[in-house]
């Protein structure tokens, strides 16, 4: 489908606000932790794409989720990850662009056994 | 001339309304009203159009004076009589801060959609009432400013709320909703605001604001909401007008119009999810829950609505049925968003007390107790532990709503609901399959988007740091935002209590 406009040329004026140019060398990454929504959506993040994939869950990922108490439990090597829907074992010596991460991707991870604050997926 | 002394209605609003009308001789109709044909509505004759309501430019003056004299004597002696020291609780106050910064703006907007439509409709009858209705939007706009200035000065979070309008990550949901209504042509604009929000939404907003004002003590608020009542329904009746006459038309008009209705049902739906946490959290003496609400409102007065459309051939609005099953989430879902991203907000949030609770599982005995009760505990004890939550990550953005994607599937409540598109080599995010269809429809206008969250790590928002982000917003920090309890807010209202205790020996 297209958009109904006035204008014929409507879609080649179009400026994509979004667009990875425009956030100064990084690109956005969203992580979601699954069967935790204490944290009510997904995080956004700017990161460098060359960034490893190790730093992600070594430093950004304690941050922010680090205060939930199932959080220290997490069994690193039993976690299961998604990128853009797709299976995947990340490398974490490898950057997040190698791990098949992009601009705006979702990263989607389950940590077998932890299902949330008294297991309500909280 | 012999006209008679005194005119008859009818003849009065004939001459009033299409005798002002005339037939161009020296520029085409096209070229007059070039909006009036690239949606693909086909209309075969104007004056098959029925006004809704008999209403000329001079009556139309008289009555609204008249309603502002009302108003503005009682605002007068609400104010005298420091009227905001009735309310039930300065909980309260936040729902109306909501109602200034995100309801109050989109009056205003809908002023300026309905001007433009007045103008460009080739029609006479519509053009009248457009214009009419625009007027209408703009008063109330203005009558709420005038209310709710009487809470500014005394409560935190009312004073900037036109340069908030534009900035602020969760008041981007109605301007946005507002935005793609009035850079829609004039027939969808019409769809969009006159029929599925003013007819088939409207009472799930007005109904709640106004009688959980009436409820926590809130005269002020009441006075302008029965100001802008009649107002309301002749809005209805004109929405209900352009549907079937549309739908009359011609029979190409069907899909065309079935896929607005789905699209505005949608997007009205995802706005009032704001409606929804405000009655079942922010009112400190509740009226109805959102679920009960949405029953009466949409499930029963909608349900008939769409049969007697039927004749038509029009259906019931696509993903209805998901947002009923939403009813039974969406005001835990959004208000725990607030919860722990008041920081950034306007507004002050709480946790419900055992007592709100005890409501809330009565009310939703499917869904409280199981996915929302123990999520609250763990905020309860987190905050005993002196660790109040706020999340200091910015969340995912539907691409179309602009809502944080927080809402679950319909047959798994714990699993969040990630849609997503591609165009043009960029992946774009939704948060259900309504706002999905909206985008895959016409990626070219979504694409645009200026999602908050975004433009905050583009730089374009003041800084990278929440201070830097709330001075750009004009929030004060530790005054607008942060938790109820140690609000400035809260504290003030404590020492009037205090006082009118010791006033009363």
């Amino acid at each position: 489908m297209s958009v109904v406009a006035i204008d014929k040329n409507y879609a080649d004026k179009v400026v994509i606000r979004d667009r990875v140019e425009n956030f100064h060398g990084n690109q956005v990454v969203y992580v979601h932790w699954e069967d935790h929504l204490m944290f009510h959506a997904a995080m956004a993040f700017p990161l460098p794409p060359a960034m490893p994939f190790g730093a992600l869950v070594q430093e950004v990922l304690p941050t922010y989720y680090g205060m939930h108490p199932d959080f220290a439990q997490i069994d690193w090597s039993a976690v299961r990850w998604t990128v853009d829907g797709a299976q995947f074992t990340p490398a974490l010596d490898k950057s997040l662009k190698d791990n098949g991460v992009g601009h705006k991707s979702l990263i989607r991870f389950w940590t077998p056994g932890l299902d949330g604050y008294k297991h309500s997926r909280s | 001339m012999n006209a008679p002394a005194k005119l008859g209605l009818k003849q009065r609003y004939s001459l009033l309304t299409h005798g002002l009308d005339w037939k161009p001789s020296y520029q085409p109709m096209d070229k007059i009203y070039p909006y009036a044909e690239f949606e693909g509505i086909k209309i075969h004759d104007w004056s098959k159009w029925e006004d809704p309501f008999r209403l000329t430019m001079d009556t139309y003056w008289k009555f609204q004076a008249e309603k502002e004299r009302k108003l503005y004597a009682v605002l007068d002696s609400f104010s005298q009589n420091n009227g905001q020291m009735g309310l039930s609780d300065p909980k309260y106050v936040n729902a109306i801060k909501l109602f200034l910064t995100g309801i109050t703006p989109a009056e205003y907007q809908a002023h300026r959609g309905f001007a433009h439509v007045g103008r460009q409709l080739p029609g006479v009858g519509p053009r009248v009432a457009a214009q009419m209705q625009s007027l209408d939007e703009l008063r109330h706009a203005q009558t709420q400013i005038h209310t709710l200035s009487h809470y500014n000065k005394f409560f935190d979070g009312f004073h900037e709320f036109t340069h908030q309008h534009d900035r602020v990550w969760y008041l981007s949901v109605p301007k946005s909703f507002f935005d793609d209504a009035r850079t829609s042509g004039p027939f969808e604009y019409f769809i969009a605001i006159g029929f599925a929000f003013e007819y088939v939404l409207t009472n799930l907003l007005f109904v709640p604001f106004m009688s959980g004002a009436a409820y926590n003590g809130d005269l002020a608020t009441v006075t302008f909401g029965f100001s802008a009542q009649s107002d309301e329904s002749r809005h209805m009746t004109l929405g209900i007008e352009v549907i079937k006459f549309l739908l009359e038309q011609d029979p190409g008009n069907l899909p065309i119009v079935q896929k607005w209705v789905d699209k505005w049902f949608w997007r009205g739906h995802r706005v009032l999810g704001l409606v929804a946490m405000m009655m079942d959290y922010m009112l400190p003496k509740k009226i109805m829950s959102w679920r009960e609400a949405w029953e009466i409102y949409f499930t029963e007065a909608g349900g008939s609505l769409f049969q007697d459309l039927a004749r038509y051939g029009l259906k019931v609005p696509k993903y209805a049925d998901v947002a009923t099953a939403e009813a039974d989430h969406i005001s835990h879902q959004n208000w725990l968003t607030f919860y722990q991203a008041c920081h950034a907000a306007g507004f002050h949030t709480w946790l419900p007390t055992d007592e709100e609770m005890g409501w809330l599982s009565e009310k939703y005995p499917t869904t409280f107790d199981k996915y929302y009760r123990p999520r609250i505990e763990l905020f309860r004890e987190m905050e005993k532990d002196g660790k109040r939550f706020y999340n200091n990550a910015l969340p995912q953005l539907c691409s179309v709503c602009q809502i944080p994607m927080v809402y679950t599937e319909k047959d798994d409540p714990g699993t969040i609901s990630f849609r997503s598109s591609e165009y043009k080599g960029d992946k774009y995010h939704t948060c259900s399959d309504g706002c999905k269809d909206i985008f895959d429809n016409e990626p070219e206008k979504y694409s645009q988007a200026w999602l908050p969250v975004h433009q905050i790590f583009q730089g374009n928002c003041g800084g990278a740091t929440i201070e830097e982000v709330l001075k750009w917003y004009k929030l004060n920090l530790g005054a607008d935002n942060l938790d109820q309890a140690g609000s400035p807010d809260q504290k003030m209202w404590d020492e009037w209590m205090a006082a009118r205790s010791r006033v009363a020996g």
